[in-house]
């Protein structure tokens, strides 16, 4: 348990690309229709973007959607505006047929940077990032366990987890990180 | 490796990111009906050398359920569908039987 809130702290050991918890984030799972004109808006009014393409994600400053599903998509928002986006995409989809719950508690959100950062993926999810374009999420596994990961940046990736798994999840990423463990050594 | 491409969400994955279902398009024998019946829905199941489908999710992606028309001896992938259907679309029958004359074997 001594590690329990590493999904919160700042940069681990040093390796050959940075690897930390990125902190607390606001995460909204919103599950309904998602050709529906009525959720675009809601969408809209929450985080200032549309809803994304299929794999696709919207960023617009500290706010963001992924498409996570063909019926569900994670709202990504400030910590602190969580039950605020909650509230407000329940009132705007009030009369369809949707679900917004507030999990940001039951995720970890995590950040690989560096020019080796995808090098740290690689070894971990059976996902080919030479094709991974810029703006796509990736819903597969690392390791063990369900994980959603996207360039959040240059040479930057931002991963998703269950906060269940965090502890695993960072020594994970830490150990496929380390020194002299670079899948293309120079 | 076993390579399926997911029809929900359009990635190819290999098969780790996937949970296999067993055979696909079973007709559910619930209350009403013979005890003979019912045991073969839940027991009995087609296991030919050749052409299965299948019932697949996608387990560490979209998390949706489809169906994957798969070799049980070469490992070809024919194709994948989604799972609201009753049998596989009418192109993958052909492709399937222009590669397996002889295909559905058993009435399949």
């Amino acid at each position: 348990m001594a590690r329990a809130d590493i999904a919160t702290e700042g940069a681990g050991p040093a390796g050959f690309a940075s690897v930390a918890g990125a902190g607390p984030r606001g995460m909204v799972t919103l599950r309904g229709d998602l050709t529906s004109p009525v959720l675009a808006r809601a969408v809209a009014a929450v985080t200032g973007t549309g809803v994304p393409a299929r794999r696709r994600i919207e960023v617009a400053g500290d706010r963001a959607v992924a498409w996570m599903s063909p019926d569900e998509l994670l709202v990504l928002v400030p910590r602190a505006e969580a039950g605020a986006a909650v509230a407000a995409l329940e009132q705007a989809l009030a009369g369809e047929h949707h679900l917004a719950a507030d999990v940001s508690d039951a995720r970890a959100a995590f950040t690989i940077r560096g020019p080796g950062a995808q090098g740290v993926l690689m070894k971990l999810c059976p996902v080919d990032f030479a094709t991974l374009a810029e703006g796509e999420i990736r819903r597969s596994r690392a390791g063990q366990v369900a994980a959603a990961v996207w360039r959040s940046g240059a040479d930057e990736f931002t991963l998703v987890s269950f906060r269940s798994v965090a502890g695993y999840v960072i020594a994970l990423l830490e150990f496929s990180a380390r020194p002299g463990a670079e899948p293309f050594p120079a | 490796m076993l390579m399926l491409t997911c029809p929900h969400c359009g990635v190819t994955a290999e098969e780790t990111e996937f949970a296999p279902g067993g055979q696909a398009h079973l007709k559910r024998q619930g209350p009403g009906s013979s005890d003979d019946d019912f045991e073969a829905y839940l027991f009995a199941r087609a296991n030919p050398r050749g052409v299965h489908l299948e019932r697949w999710r996608h387990a560490f992606g979209c998390g949706k359920w489809f169906h994957a028309a798969r070799c049980t001896v070469t490992l070809e992938v024919f194709g994948t569908y989604p799972a609201r259907t009753a049998g596989p679309p009418a192109e993958l029958r052909a492709a399937i039987a222009a590669r397996r004359p002889g295909w559905p074997e058993g009435g399949r």
